[in-house]
């Protein structure tokens, strides 16, 4: 029998994801990919996958998934979420693990993860990966054009994920002890490439005005309200040319749209500026309602903190530790997740 | 002599080179040649190359190559272009103007100012020109029609646009592939699928193809959708007129 994952419930949007496929914009293929490569890296690397495998992105609200399989090792990073497992039948009162965290699971248990708090993605990584065939180079899920990951579209109940692994091999658990996923108070942009096409008020009323996150947005774009940003007399239409991800279009309406990973690759409102690389994984965390501000700088400041934000994740495989349990925080576990009476059961 | 471009960053991750800012198919011969010449220079740190109308766009990774390094590299390559002759296919595609399906065919007549069947006998006049593809999966930038379409974009672009939708805006016509956020004014509707995994490449058209369109019934255009979702809607290229000796 073909080692799987069976969805009992898909949560929000869970779709499959890895760093996106690249080499295709000049057919009109967008890049899509982790709206968080961040944790999607830390998901895989505390199962010992290559960093950029693919890995269910979850959506606000987590999927339930019950191992189909001799057994398999999970670990999820990014928004907190509540992760329990729950015994095969669900017979007695299963256990909450933590996030940042790698763990075995046998066949039959169940993992329901919860609603996620901090960040509207997080990651699910799989020792080994999932036994999905990549298109066009890669496993990320492409909805709007049904291509790539597990039949190009978000997980359904009933679903069969397969896996590359019949079994995880036996060996320590992992955690990472801290995950810096930091939430800056201004997003820093690179003004341009379309400056031209707005007047200095409308610049100026992008960096010094705050905009809330739209519920209207999606993995294409973050819709954003707030002042409307005005156009000079070039106007609000260009000639359509290439999108770079973190673009910020204005339409005719003057309401910025920041450009994310399912983007199109060509578009034609101006761009009034680009958020820098290191930054777009703050982006893919905001929720609906969060608020956004802007701060310029300079195409060299935004390649320092590119360099940095690699130097980062080059070090996130050395910072994986052995798990250690605490037996005082367990206990205080026990006691918020009102398992009580579970345990005055175990006493009868 | 070339126009010199204009390099304009889109962040730390893209550089655009910028030929011009109109629709001008010597414009878009140097975007193609350029783009050539770049793909065959393989720099390193150089992630993938996209043509459009009027620049190129240099995807590239900040860690492995700086903006100003990647300046130098592009800088000899842009001297003496010549803009690259495209020889493509031909294609007649069946498009569907009923009102139905064509949501802004009205709206359109009356911004230019003729009826309704005066802009379907222009727009299924022209030969289109696919300048470039890009937005979504296997969508074509088609220019060649007359003034009268320079409309600008909706200001409020739709949230869904059908797949199939032909639609204008600025003299320049897109088919949709598939159902997706837009700002062009539909026109029409085409039953053929533009982007399809079986195929390679999937996409069906490519820069430098000619397309007319050719004005199909409701009824016509319900049968070939029927064809095309039962994967029978084979559409090929017509086959290129060979020029006669001495005409």
């Amino acid at each position: 029998m073909t080692a799987a994952l069976r969805v009992l419930a898909p949560g929000l949007m869970t779709t499959l994801q890895d760093l996106g496929r690249t080499g295709y914009q000049h057919l009109g293929v967008p890049v899509s990919g982790a709206l968080d490569h961040v944790s999607l890296r830390a998901a895989n690397l505390l199962v010992g996958n290559p960093a950029g495998l693919g890995a269910l992105e979850i959506a606000y609200q987590g999927p339930t998934l019950r191992v189909e399989a001799d057994s398999v090792r999970i670990a999820v990073a990014g928004g907190r979420a509540p992760v329990d497992i729950l015994p095969m039948d669900n017979g007695g009162n299963g256990r909450r693990i933590a996030t940042l965290e790698s763990m075995y699971l046998e066949r039959g248990e169940t993992i329901r993860i919860g609603a996620l708090t901090g960040s509207s993605v997080a990651y699910l990584a799989v020792e080994g990966g999932f036994a999905i065939a990549p298109v066009l180079g890669s496993q990320s899920t492409l909805t709007r054009g049904a291509i790539g990951g597990f039949e190009g579209r978000a997980l359904k109940a009933g679903d069969l994920i397969p896996l590359r692994r019949d079994a995880a091999p036996e060996r320590e658990e992992v955690m990472l002890p801290s995950l810096d996923l930091p939430s800056p108070a201004r997003i820093r942009v690179v003004l341009g490439p379309q400056g031209d096409h707005f007047t200095q008020g409308g610049i100026r009323t992008l960096l010094e005005s705050a905009y809330t996150v739209s519920q209207a947005s999606d993995r294409m774009g973050m819709r954003l309200t707030g002042p409307p940003l005005e156009h000079s007399s070039k106007g609000s239409n260009i000639v359509s040319d290439g999108i770079a991800p973190g673009s910020i279009q204005v339409p005719g309406n003057g309401l910025p749209i920041i450009l994310l990973a399912d983007r199109q690759t060509t578009g034609g409102y101006p761009k009034i500026a680009t958020v820098i690389s290191a930054d777009i994984p703050a982006l893919g965390r905001m929720t609906p309602g969060s608020k956004v501000a802007f701060e310029a700088v300079g195409v060299e400041a935004a390649e320092a903190a590119a360099r940095e934000l690699a130097v980062m994740l080059a070090a996130m495989s050395g910072e994986i530790v052995p798990l250690r349990r605490q037996p005082s925080i367990d206990l205080a576990r026990l006691l918020a997740e009102n398992l009580v009476s579970g345990m005055v059961d175990a006493r009868e | 002599m070339n126009p010199e471009p204009r390099y304009l960053h889109s962040g730390d991750t893209a550089l655009v080179v910028e030929f011009g800012e109109q629709i001008d198919a010597r414009v878009s011969g140097l975007v193609l040649a350029l783009a050539q010449r770049v793909a065959d220079a393989a720099i390193a740190g150089v992630v993938e190359l996209v043509p459009t109308f009027r620049s190129l766009m240099v995807h590239y990774d900040p860690v492995r190559l700086g903006h100003a390094d990647l300046k130098g590299r592009l800088a000899p390559l842009v001297l003496g272009l010549q803009a690259a002759e495209l020889a493509g296919r031909r294609w007649r595609i069946p498009a569907c103007y009923d009102e139905s399906l064509g949501l802004d065919l009205a709206d359109v007549a009356g911004r230019i100012g003729v009826s309704p069947n005066e802009v379907i006998e222009q727009h299924s006049a022209a030969t289109l020109h696919v300048y470039m593809m890009g937005f979504l999966p296997g969508l074509p930038y088609l220019g060649g029609l007359p003034p009268e379409f320079g409309l600008p974009r909706r200001e409020n672009p739709r949230i869904k646009v059908p797949a199939g939708s032909i639609a204008v805006a600025m003299a320049m016509t897109v088919i949709y592939p598939l159902e997706s956020p837009g700002g062009w004014h539909i026109l029409a509707r085409t039953p053929v699928p533009l982007w399809d995994m079986r195929r390679d490449p999937p996409a069906l058209f490519a820069a430098g193809d000619k397309i007319v369109f050719e004005p199909v019934s409701l009824a016509e255009y319900e049968a070939l959708l029927a064809r095309a979702a039962a994967g029978d809607l084979d559409l090929a290229p017509e086959v290129q007129p060979t020029r006669e000796p001495g005409a």
